[in-house]
């Protein structure tokens, strides 16, 4: 059932991408949107939605990160490698080079055409201040997992993975997704959903039902908590750096001291050993919480904002409603068009709350699942930090266990 | 051999031990006993108390004593709980205690105390004396100290040390009684100067330089520990943090709810286990911090026979000059420039009276130099052989007791990391229900 929604779906986006190269009127491009699923959509349901390796018939890899140099620019292109079974797709395999830039247009459009779904964040544009600049490589690593992360997102949605957008960014030759990008909806419509959003939002929202109320102040608290999170983390890595720092005098030391001595050598050498061993181990920790945690962490950062731009297009769509409501019982002129407009609102709305609900709960399972591995991942790489270091000190009491029984007790040997 | 207390002369102590009696004593680690006090006698400092008293120019002041009980051998073994002995001591007390040891017998590697003021904290500890930590610690080292001195081959048999542990009036007044002080001084003095030795015994010199590197190295590993135990602390703490939060986080959730609780209750339990480890390894520091102020009695050791020596030297030097003087005096030439030569050429010679009764006096002043030469000869070999028959012991005790330390180092260690395993996994099981 999923499946002919998704195709419904599609067939939707190609209705709005047709639409659009005859019409400028954003009106219209809000109109093929109306027409037909609405009532299909308000049964979306997720019974179907099992998402096991087994149904999974879509991988998609990004890697192989490449410096282009024009005269104008210069920018780093991605290898964005598809591997899928689909029959919506014309071969199994593909390999395309992509740009930030063009991720930026894919969440754009699945934006546009979705506004009240969840789209999962991109790395951010910007270099974070005090960071290196664009090109460092560890920056690149980085973006690279997390642009990995976002198209294994959308490919594991329901009904983002049939986007056609997705498609073309998946399989097309650079000129293509080029012109393809050029067909979007022109600047004049997307001028017009600008201001018709503000104006929403200028309106304001009169009658918002309780549960998107309790949305929104779940979507605050849990920005606060997530970003408390992911700050404790950061503080944590910092911390740990600043004691490795002086850990690693502690072994040289050691091995200083072994240098004056003749039967304390063996055993400070020894010792020096160790805490050089457990020196590695902690910068190993390290890392691991660094590429691991703190991305997840920051990616979620990113999502609780996505969560309350979600709930404001919501608010937005039904404040224009409201307002087409109220516009219809004050004006007397042309009753029959503002009724008209008034129901597509209404459907719009309708749909809308119904998409943003069903997504909402899909994204929370998603949000715990990703949440939950990495803390568990997290937990058992301190384990598996602890158990070395354990072994690296058991060998030294071992070592001088042997020694003991090897020479009695007093003897200088 | 015990020290009557009431002569001047330093006793230079055990310098007749036979070599199988040297190597009984080496076999004795510290704090067993041995031919020693402690086959006798119990001995620890049990506890502490504040005191206000007047000081010694009428000022209140506030200051610790300390509880020395004792107890015979064989008491604690035949009934089943004698009171000990007690008295109090204050830190002062046990200063002069052990500065009238290092006067008495200045072969002895005298056992240091534990230090006067906190030094390398690290930012948790107080650098307070009154602290109940540093007072605590400093309990056990000065526990530690009068172990390690009636464990001693020599010390442990000082009439002194046995009273500072019996006799709680009057011990101060015996001490100055012995007439140490004068002599401290002046030995004070003579150690501080500089003075250059021509022969010294070649061991003695290595065991000084020995000294110096096992200070700077004890130092230098002392200050990177507290460093880096500052740090530790840090970690430990920081993850506090994710207790907190785990804990709001959990009450927005519904499923997730129950594990992130859970899991922020071993959060905190992790950032205060920290506490315990931080603690234990302040032991391990006591320990090298021990070593770290023995260095200093080796090297005062070491010092020690250098002045002997020198004394030695210098009486030989006087000696020398003074027969060099009778031969010329004898022969009526002059081989070397002096004064009186001079003079008497300028104002004509001595009258064979007066060269007779120089000759004389000469002669007695070498009868007496070639005595003092003997006897500062024979107190130097004194010396080196107690010095470093005590030296050899010391070597032993340090090697054992600080290859104990490394041990104990390591099982702190291991410790450390069962925790922090146990705490993870049962973080983990936590997360598992999120």
């Amino acid at each position: 059932m999923l499946r002919l929604l998704s195709q419904q779906l599609r067939l939707n986006e190609r209705d709005l991408h047709d639409t659009s190269t005859t019409q400028t009127d954003g009106s219209s491009f809000n109109a093929s949107m109306q027409t037909s699923p609405a009532s299909m959509i308000n049964q979306y349901k997720f019974e179907e939605e099992e998402e096991d390796a087994d149904t999974k018939d879509i991988f998609v890899t990004v890697d192989n990160p490449e410096s282009h140099v024009t005269a104008i620019e210069t920018y780093i292109t991605y290898r964005v490698e598809t591997k899928t079974t689909r029959s919506e797709f014309d071969s199994s395999e593909f390999e395309v080079r992509r740009r930030y830039q063009d991720f930026l247009w894919l969440k754009g459009r699945l934006e546009e055409a979705h506004p009240t779904l969840i789209v999962h964040p991109l790395p951010e544009k910007f270099v974070m201040k005090g960071m290196v600049e664009r090109f460092n490589e560890d920056f690149i690593e980085t973006r690279r997992r997390a642009l990995h992360k976002f198209l294994n997102k959308i490919a594991e949605h329901p009904i983002f993975s049939s986007s056609e957008d997705f498609k073309i960014f998946l399989t097309a030759g650079s000129g293509e997704l080029t012109s393809h990008k050029k067909q979007g909806p022109g600047f004049l419509s997307r001028m017009g959903e600008t201001v018709k959003a503000v104006a929403a939002a200028v309106r304001g929202v009169r009658n918002r039902p309780q549960e998107f109320t309790d949305m929104q102040e779940y979507a605050e608290a849990f920005s606060q908590k997530i970003s408390s999170l992911d700050k404790v983390t950061q503080r944590i890595v910092r911390e740990q750096k600043e004691y490795l720092e002086e850990l690693k005098e502690c072994g040289p030391t050691y091995a200083l001291w072994s240098q004056s001595e003749q039967e304390l050598a063996e055993p400070l050498k020894n010792v020096a050993g160790c805490v050089d061993n457990c020196c590695k181990e902690t910068e190993e920790q390290v890392k691991h919480l660094n590429d691991h945690l703190i991305p997840v962490l920051h990616e979620y950062v990113l999502c609780a904002d996505t969560l309350k731009a979600v709930l404001r297009r919501r608010d937005n769509i039904q404040a224009d409603f409201e307002g087409k409501t109220e516009a219809l019982a004050t004006k007397k002129a042309d009753r029959d068009a503002m009724r008209d407009e008034l129901d597509k609102a209404e459907d719009r709305l309708e749909w809308a709350n119904n998409a943003l609900k069903t997504d909402w709960t899909r994204w929370q399972k998603v949000m715990r699942t990703d949440l939950r591995s990495a803390f568990i991942d997290t937990a058992e790489r301190n384990v598996s930090y602890y158990e070395k270091c354990l072994a690296v000190w058991e060998s030294f009491l071992q070592s001088q266990r042997t020694d003991a029984e090897g020479n009695g007790n007093v003897d200088s040997s | 051999m015990a020290d009557s207390g009431s002569e001047d002369i330093a006793v230079i102590g055990n310098t007749d031990l036979t070599p199988s009696e040297s190597e009984n004593n080496l076999k004795n680690t510290m704090v067993e006993k041995g031919t020693s006090l402690l086959k006798k006698m119990e001995i620890s400092v049990a506890e502490a108390e504040k005191r206000t008293g007047k000081n010694a120019v009428n000022m209140q002041e506030t200051y610790t004593v300390y509880l020395i009980e004792t107890r015979p051998v064989d008491a604690a073994s035949e009934e089943t709980n004698p009171v000990p002995d007690s008295l109090w001591r204050r830190y002062s007390e046990f200063e002069l205690l052990r500065n009238y040891l290092l006067v008495t017998y200045p072969f002895a590697v005298v056992p240091p105390l534990p230090e006067k003021r906190a030094e390398f904290v690290w930012h948790k500890l107080s650098a307070d004396n009154m602290d109940p930590d540093f007072v605590e610690r400093r309990r056990v080292g000065l526990e530690n100290f009068l172990l390690r001195v009636a464990s001693h081959p020599a010390l442990s048999s000082d009439k002194i040390f046995y009273l500072f542990l019996t006799e709680e009036n009057g011990w101060k007044e015996t001490v100055f009684e012995t007439g140490f002080q004068a002599k401290a001084d002046s030995r004070l003095k003579a150690l501080n100067a500089t003075f250059r030795v021509k022969n010294p015994d070649k061991r003695f010199v290595e065991m000084k330089h020995y000294g110096d590197e096992l200070q700077s190295v004890i130092s230098q590993l002392l200050r990177v520990r507290a460093r880096a135990a500052d740090r530790l602390y840090g970690v430990y703490k920081v993850h506090g943090n994710y207790g907190r939060v785990f804990s709001e986080w959990s009450a927005i959730e519904k499923e997730m709810g129950d594990g992130l609780q859970s899991a922020g209750h071993h959060m905190d339990a992790y950032a205060a286990s920290v506490d315990d480890i931080l603690e234990e390894e302040e032991h391990y520091a006591d320990q090298l911090k021990e070593y770290l102020f023995y260095s200093d009695a080796l090297r005062t050791v070491c010092r020690k026979h250098e002045l002997t020596q020198y004394e030695l030297e210098m009486a030989v030097q006087d000696l020398t000059s003074k027969k060099q003087q009778r031969e010329e005096l004898a022969t009526g030439t002059i081989r070397t420039f002096s004064l009186k030569g001079m003079t008497s050429k300028l104002f004509g010679q001595e009258t064979p009276e007066q060269r007779e009764a120089k000759l004389k006096m000469l002669e007695t002043q070498i009868e007496e130099g070639e005595e003092l030469v003997k006897e500062r000869n024979s107190e130097c070999d004194e010396f080196v052989k107690s010095a470093w028959v005590d030296i050899e012991r010391f070597k032993e005790q340090k090697d054992h007791d600080l290859r104990e330390s490394l041990i104990s180092y390591a099982i702190m260690q291991i410790s450390m990391c069962k925790k922090g395993i146990q705490v993870w996994n049962n973080a983990k099981e936590c997360f598992n229900k999120m």
